[in-house]
């Protein structure tokens, strides 16, 4: 073992690196374990976005002396956007809300008339700014100094939600997939027949597995939860060796699962349905991408017990709330549990032919 | 690294083999012995039993009753030592496209704990050109080699080919046929089945012809057919020379393997 020629030649070390290799020369395979994950997080962080206080359409009667300095006014207010209208088009866009409030310059030097509709709610504010932009043009000073400061703390944003819900959708989806297409493409093209004829060790072969998905995990969290935190600025609150060992108990126990699920099944087309069957209601109830709390009282032990509701239950309150790995004893319970009785079920059940 | 096996064991011992199926009986009682250092050839029909008995040989398949001794050996009692032994190439194995020929052999020679080196067995079976080329780029004759790569690779004393040459252009078989023959003239055994009969009157010290689960009849090529009566066959179309077709073949295409 101590040159590397003969670690290169250990058999645990060749399957695992067909293991690597068969994932890296499948493109398809990288950009869902990878690329997608990224993309879902970008659009429905950007989507759901905090956003600042709705700007309000204003329009500005033209024809008067008045008009364009009434137009530079209200422009340097950036919650206002305003439109230059005619006395028609100006009427119309009130009618059609397409502005909340017209503001008419008189011919009357240093005077304007406000038109809008009272029962809009958004019409009385539109009334306040535009009248302090209008004053203030004017030569107004505001006695009394003013500050603003906004409240919007992360991790009680949507994406501070859907970024661990995402890693441990996506710990789950590459586990069962990785294993469970690998499995039983070996076994459709009677590939683990051929194999099972050499002396290799068929604990060997199913470690494999685990000992690859185990490498591409440091990836996956590494690319998601390094994406979240640099281009929206999800909080890591827990400690990271906390949040890896979640990520590996994760890995391993729907390991288990994906081992389960190829344990029989024949062919592919077999396998994917029993895959889909077993990961849709995780995908809905686990809390994936709404929290599971939105689900009746009655069904929420159940939800509980499932191992995605563990895993996103664990990685949220590592996250987010900094949770310490002794108070996420019963999640971690959970997803052990899973991770033993699949693993042990698959291997009294595998079919090696 | 030719380790010369004792000759006195028998290579294969199967007495009495039965092997059931859900709807059909494969293998009927099938008594079988090879001797170390054959080549020995099982014919039949499809659906006569062969592939069960191969695979029943090869501890793939369990069998219901009778007994198998493989190099004096039980699968039972012996099966990791048995692996060690064995070189095997199935019917209808897909090796997995992805990898490259170089990197499937070094897969395979991992199992073993004597291996040969891999580059050897990629000149034996004239893989060298794809060497570092994926499988799944590989012509139907060059996966076939490959498969008897894989199954060289360990160094065996008893290799079983399970219909090798079906579906390969005669180069590609002629080149098999060489490999198979160095194979044997190494002291080593071989069992392999095949539909070519000609295939089999050129390799196979003995045949055994099976069908319906059983062997019907046992010998070398010549004595099988010194053993038929032609009294009452139809005449033979007259023929100018002794040659068959796929000599004529050969000799004008040539022996180069057309792999593209």
């Amino acid at each position: 073992m101590s040159e590397p020629r003969a670690f290169m030649k250990n058999s645990m070390v060749q399957l695992t690196l067909v293991r690597f290799r068969e994932f890296i020369r499948e493109p398809e395979a990288v950009f869902w374990t990878f690329v997608f994950p990224i993309l879902l997080a970008a659009g429905l962080g950007i989507a759901f976005r905090q956003r600042g206080p709705d700007k309000l359409q204003v329009g500005v009667l033209n024809g008067a002396p008045a008009s364009a300095d009434v137009v530079q006014a209200l422009k340097k207010d950036s919650t206002l956007v305003v439109g230059s209208y005619d006395d028609s088009a100006g009427a119309r866009a009130l009618r059609t809300g397409k502005i909340t409030l017209l503001v008419a310059p008189t011919a009357v030097r240093d005077s304007v008339r406000y038109v809008y509709d009272p029962a809009r709610g958004e019409a009385g504010n539109a009334r306040v700014i535009v009248d302090r932009a209008v004053q203030v043009a004017a030569g107004r000073a505001d006695p009394v100094r003013v500050s603003d400061s906004y409240v919007t703390e992360p991790g009680s944003r949507y994406i501070d939600f859907l970024i661990p819900g995402l890693l441990g959708m996506n710990l789950m989806g590459s586990s069962i997939w990785g294993l469970g297409f690998a499995i039983v493409t070996a076994r459709s093209k009677k590939l683990l027949k051929r194999l099972m004829a050499t002396p290799m060790s068929r604990y060997q072969y199913l470690l494999s597995f685990l000992c690859s998905r185990l490498v591409f995990l440091i990836l996956e969290v590494a690319t998601l939860v390094g994406f979240g935190h640099w281009a929206f600025g999800v909080p890591l609150r827990g400690s990271l060796v906390t949040l890896l060992l979640i990520c590996l108990l994760a890995a391993l126990s729907f390991g288990g699962l994906g081992l389960l699920t190829a344990s029989r099944a024949k062919t592919t087309e077999a396998v994917s349905g029993i895959m889909n069957f077993i990961m849709l209601p995780m995908w809905i109830f686990s809390g994936v991408f709404f929290s599971s709390a939105n689900f009746p009282d009655a069904v929420q032990p159940f939800i509980r017990l499932l191992p995605l509701t563990a895993v996103n239950d664990a990685l949220r309150a590592n996250m987010l709330e900094g949770t310490s790995l002794a108070a996420l004893s019963p999640q971690i319970l959970v997803i052990l549990t899973w991770g033993v009785v699949t693993f042990f079920a698959a291997l009294k059940l595998f079919r090696w032919r | 690294m030719v380790t010369v096996p004792d000759s006195s064991i028998p290579a294969l011992r199967v007495q009495g083999l039965r092997k059931a199926y859900a709807d059909v009986v494969a293998v009927d009682g099938l008594d079988l012995q090879v001797e170390a250092g054959e080549c020995f050839g099982l014919l039949g029909p499809n659906g006569a039993g062969k592939t069960t008995t191969i695979e029943i040989c090869e501890g793939l398949l369990p069998s219901d009753s009778g007994s198998v001794e493989v190099l004096g050996r039980r699968w039972e009692s012996n099966a990791k030592e048995l692996r060690e032994l064995l070189g095997i190439q199935l019917q209808d194995t897909q090796l997995t496209e992805k990898l490259t020929v170089d990197e499937t052999l070094t897969l395979f020679q991992s199992f073993y704990r004597q291996p040969r080196e891999v580059g050897e067995v990629i000149d034996q079976v004239e893989l060298g050109e794809k060497r570092f080329s994926r499988v799944g780029t590989l012509s139907g004759g060059q996966k076939q080699r490959l498969a008897v790569a894989c199954a060289l690779v360990g160094d065996p004393q008893l290799l079983f080919l399970d219909e090798p040459t079906t579906g390969l252009d005669p180069q590609s078989r002629r080149q098999l046929w060489d490999l198979i023959s160095k194979f044997q003239a190494e002291g080593r055994t071989i069992v392999l089945t095949t539909h070519y009969m000609e295939e089999a009157e050129r390799l196979c010290d003995r045949v055994a012809i099976v069908d319906h689960g059983h062997v019907i009849a046992l010998g070398s090529p010549r004595e099988l057919t010194e053993s038929l009566d032609v009294s009452h066959l139809p005449p033979p179309e007259p023929r100018k020379t002794t040659a068959t077709l796929e000599d004529v073949f050969v000799s004008l295409t040539g022996r180069t393997l057309r792999d593209e």
